[in-house]
């Protein structure tokens, strides 16, 4: 069989990033974006807001102060290329936020990091300290720190960031205004995931095209994924976009792969039968990097069961939807495999779940039913008997 | 200041808004009423309830009407399929996690959740029930709450940081365990809580309402060998028109009929012990000055008034450094309670232990201050019972009686003679402006110099209020007086009082006299008035007390004639030594945690 899976190395290859840097300084503002937007780079968190037109946003800003936050915060369950990434490679972090401040006219950085990552700090620390005097050097004025996240799940979503960042309960802001208007402490706050920056600062050091030329028209470039589950492989693998979901199956799975969880406990469920038509991307199904391959020892009731006692648990209840909608869900599963319910109840539960998924008031409730319908219309017997 | 309008469609109809303005304002101007749980108009926007999701075409999501702004171009559906749908769906998830036993609730028949539910007759229950388990909090004599009943609006939250800057209430955990609590989930009586009740005001529920004491007073009236006194507060009198849908409304002759209908033995005046209190605080403020201004000694300036027993409390917590500074004066409610137990008691001939004393007032704070250990001038507990303006409009309704139909009546004597200074008590700044009218003329031996004794510098609905008030060609024993400006400050909501305090602390501000409600507007817009609360509701009835003040045939506390008799045969003299006994206290640092 053909292997269609197209391995990459852009993220953990090592560079000469200060040249990076120095050669992107002495270009304009809008010269490093117009790569960024050209090269197609959308977030690699999980929703692929296009990278460049965030910083055009925030730099066209008028402030006294912008920010730079690098979303640290990995949280999605099934997700740990963050992790890698800021181990092997925290100065290509550093120098994409470096790179993001120069285009967008932020002096100030901060890394918003997973509390289950303290461990990384010396070392993280250690690389900030290094950066500092290579800016010194360049002469560029840009100090990067780093706040330690608290345990919450919804403080990755990036407005409820920002309030922990500033001290406060972390929820959800209202949006508009985004935080390129309205950031951090109220400025202009171009907010990125660590992977994001990093390619960000690899499209500067190659120009747009390498990157372009890879992937789809819509999911341009390559990705990291976290593959983990029931394969013999499982671990952190660069690839290109826009491979089949049955490609990536041959080449990960055990051989009784049942079902594949598309972009962690937020994602979509995708069984056997659908695994031909499934492109991963943002043309089929997006996914912040986790790829969790589920084989036929696997009850989905059990894996819907536990997705719905996280979110809530990790609702921060703020919003009615999200926090009352995940406890309905959740129980209703139970009342209907219990019998208390009839089968029929899980369609009133679907009505509620787009219910979630369009009134909810962040991304985390508006996500929070898609591992329910997808498991629901995929496996509707295993959750009923 | 140009302002840029922005043209969108609400339901197919064009408007032109202001920019900035909401999708629920701009419905609003259409008409079209969306409804809102969390939105409140005092607060900052929240967009956490979700009922008023809107659809705005060409956005797979749907905006919380409340929180977001117009743009142009916009076309915004209220009504839709899809808004239906979601809304039916957030109203049943509040359901579903709301104790609903509305027959025996408090709120029923105001309760904002109920009236949706009833709008929308969703009907099903479609949902499982997954209401949390909870002890009803009753560690407070003010302020009861009921997890049970919360919906997390987070208004509470809002009013306590925002109008009162308090913060006793704060939302704590996360997920299904999300609740808003205290600080380390202590009992309400044991944190910062000043008892404003100002989120019972804003509180769309039962989860927060005042501990009521209803069924003890109607026990005391029916008890033959009770003597039951009412007294009522100056802010009730304007607003108790509202328990009965009749808008903010001077109503001081009907609510008297009711008492005395609801079987109260006497009917008497708060407004008598607020002019009472004009003669012993103003006669403190210029001791005050004088012993600064000639005595030289150290004294605490400015004094600050002390009628509002939430403010008393938020500067025993917060500014426990400047406790010197109140006026040792008690409240208006805790002057009259002494009085009614001794003077009164031996004027009418009763035995102080018979006495029942029941105060009406705009204020759930009341009912704890009438708890304090130190509110035994009487040597009995001074004021008994504290009811709510809104209980007194419950025991109204459960008595038959129709108030809109009743004929004025009057208070009964003695205590129950009072001037219009007293009645301005209700709205901030009255109690400034009482003060002034009085003590300008001790001093001066003429009126203010403001025209028809309205001082109008110390009315309206800014947080805080400066004025100046020249003191020239003074009496003889009040030379040291000559030439003084007399430098005053007003602030009405603790998250105003908060702000200057801290400008006097700095010394950025020095002042001799200051005034500080505990509540936004003053008592008028107390924790225990009416609900709903705005600004609006608020203004109307700063201008019904306004109107009651000019109406009054006495209109300065010196004036009043009980005042004078009362000083003639039992007081003897501000200050003196039974008002010492009776109608001054004392203050308690407390800590914040």
């Amino acid at each position: 069989m053909e292997n269609k899976i197209k391995k990459v190395d852009l993220i953990f290859e090592k560079v000469d990033y200060l040249e990076v840097l120095e050669r992107s300084f002495k270009r304009t503002q809008d010269e490093i974006i117009l790569d960024v937007i050209d090269s197609g780079l959308r977030g690699r968190g999980g929703a692929g807001f296009p990278t460049g037109l965030k910083w055009k946003f925030a730099k066209n800003e008028e402030a006294d102060q912008k920010y730079v936050i690098c979303n640290a915060d990995e949280g999605e369950p099934g997700t740990f290329k963050d992790r890698e990434i800021l181990t092997q490679v925290p100065e290509k972090v550093l120098g994409g936020m470096a790179l993001c401040g120069k285009a967008t006219g932020a002096s100030e950085g901060y890394i918003y990091l997973r509390g289950e990552y303290n461990f990384l700090l010396p070392s993280l620390y250690a690389a900030i300290d290094k950066f500092h005097a290579q800016m010194k050097e360049l002469n560029f004025d840009f100090t990067i720190r780093i706040k330690s996240g608290s345990g919450a799940y919804v403080c990755g979503e990036e407005t409820a960031l920002m309030e922990s960042m500033e001290g406060k309960r972390g929820e959800p802001r209202n949006k508009p205004p985004f935080p390129t208007t309205s950031g951090y402490l109220g400025k202009p706050t171009s907010i990125n995931n660590v992977e994001t920056l990093v390619f960000a600062l690899m499209i500067a050091k190659e120009g747009p095209n390498q990157f372009k030329d890879m992937g789809t028209f819509d999911s341009r470039g390559s990705k990291v994924f976290s593959v983990s589950g029931d394969t013999p492989k499982a671990g952190i693998y660069e690839l290109e976009l826009g491979m089949s979901l049955e490609d990536f199956v041959n080449e990960f799975g055990d051989g009784d792969t049942k079902a594949v969880q598309i972009g962690g406990a937020s994602g979509f469920c995708v069984a056997r039968k659908h695994f031909k038509e499934t492109v991963i991307g943002f043309e089929g199904i997006p996914t912040g990097g986790s790829m969790m391959l589920f084989n036929s020892t696997r009850s989905m009731y059990n894996i819907l069961n536990d997705y719905l006692e996280f979110f809530e648990e990790e609702s921060c209840g703020q919003c009615t939807p999200c926090r009352v909608g995940c406890q309905q869900l959740l129980k209703g599963i139970e009342a209907v495999k219990k019998g208390i319910k009839p089968p029929s109840y899980l369609d009133e539960l679907q009505k509620l779940s787009e219910t979630m998924k369009i009134a909810s008031k962040c991304g985390l409730g508006q996500s929070a039913p898609n591992p329910f319908n997808s498991i629901i219309n995929n496996f509707r017997e295993e959750i009923i008997y | 200041m140009s302002t840029y309008k922005v043209n969108l469609k609400v339901n197919n109809l064009n408007v032109s808004v202001d920019e900035g303005t909401t999708i629920l304002d701009a419905a609003r101007q259409l008409n079209f009423k969306i409804p809102t749980l969390c939105h409140h108009d005092d607060l900052c926007v929240a967009g956490n309830c979700r009922v008023c999701v809107v659809e705005q075409v060409g956005n797979r999501l749907l905006p919380a009407a409340c929180a977001t702004p117009v743009s142009e171009g916009m076309e915004v559906l209220t009504n839709s399929m899809k808004v239906r749908q979601a809304r039916k769906n957030i109203i049943e998830l509040l359901l579903s996690e709301h104790n609903a036993d509305c027959t025996k609730c408090f709120k029923s028949g105001y309760c904002e959740l109920q009236e949706m539910a009833n709008e929308y007759r969703t009907g099903d229950h479609i949902f499982l029930d997954v209401r949390s388990k909870n002890e009803i909090d009753i560690s407070s004599p003010s302020i009861e709450k009921d997890d049970s009943k919360c919906i997390r609006c987070q208004r509470c939250v809002r009013t306590c940081t925002e109008l009162q800057a308090v913060s006793a209430l704060a939302v704590t955990h996360k997920g299904k365990e999300m609740k808003i609590s205290t600080f380390l989930d202590k009992p309400m009586n044991d944190v910062v809580c000043t008892n404003c009740g100002q989120c019972i005001n804003r509180c769309p529920t039962a989860s927060l309402v005042e501990r009521n004491y209803i069924d003890q007073v109607f026990d005391a009236i029916y008890d033959p060998k009770k003597f039951v006194v009412v007294q009522t507060a100056p802010a009730t009198r304007v607003a108790i028109s509202e328990e009965f849908g009749l808008g903010p409304n001077r109503s001081t002759g009907k609510m008297v009929a009711a008492l005395r209908r609801l079987g109260f033995d006497k009917v008497l005046d708060t407004d008598f012990t607020a002019d009472l209190t004009i003669m012993e605080e103003g006669t403190e403020l210029l001791t005050r000055l004088k012993e600064a201004l000639v005595d030289g000694k150290e004294v605490a300036l400015p004094m600050m008034t002390s009628c509002s027993p939430g403010w008393i409390k938020f500067q025993e917590h917060i500014f426990p450094d400047m406790l010197d500074n109140l006026s040792t004066c008690k409240s208006p409610q805790q002057m009259f309670g002494p009085l009614a137990k001794t003077y009164y008691a031996e004027k009418i001939n009763k035995n102080p232990a018979d006495m029942v004393v029941v105060s009406i007032m705009p204020c759930t704070a009341k009912k704890y201050e009438a708890e304090r250990p130190e509110m035994r001038g009487s040597g009995y507990k001074d004021v008994d019972f504290v009811l709510t303006t809104r209980e007194l409009g419950r025991m109204i309704h459960q008595a038959g009686i129709d108030f809109e139909k009743l004929e004025d009546e009057k208070y009964d004597s003695i205590l129950g003679e009072s001037t219009g200074a007293a009645v301005i008590f209700g709205a901030t700044g009255g109690v400034m402006e009482a003060a002034l009218r009085t003590a300008y003329e001790i001093v001066t031996g003429r009126e203010v110099p403001f025209a028809n004794l309205n001082i109008k510098p110390v009315r309206g609905m800014d947080g805080i209020k400066e004025a100046a008030v020249k003191i020239k060609d003074v009496k003889e024993e009040w030379s040291f007086l000559e030439g003084v400006e007399l430098k005053i400050a007003i602030a009405h909501g603790l998250a105003n009082a908060k702000e200057l305090m801290n400008k006097i602390k700095s010394g950025e501000a020095d002042y001799h006299f200051i005034e500080v409600m505990a509540c936004p507007s003053g008592c008028i817009g107390g924790g225990g008035q009416p609900i709903p609360t705005n600004m609006e509701i608020r203004k109307k009835r700063a201008a019904a007390i306004y109107e009651e003040d000019e109406k009054m045939v006495l209109r300065k506390s010196h004036e009043n004639p009980e005042v004078t008799e009362i000083y003639k045969s039992f007081l003897h003299k501000p200050l003196g030594h039974r008002s010492h006994d009776l109608l001054h206290t004392h203050y308690y640092p407390r800590k914040r945690y």
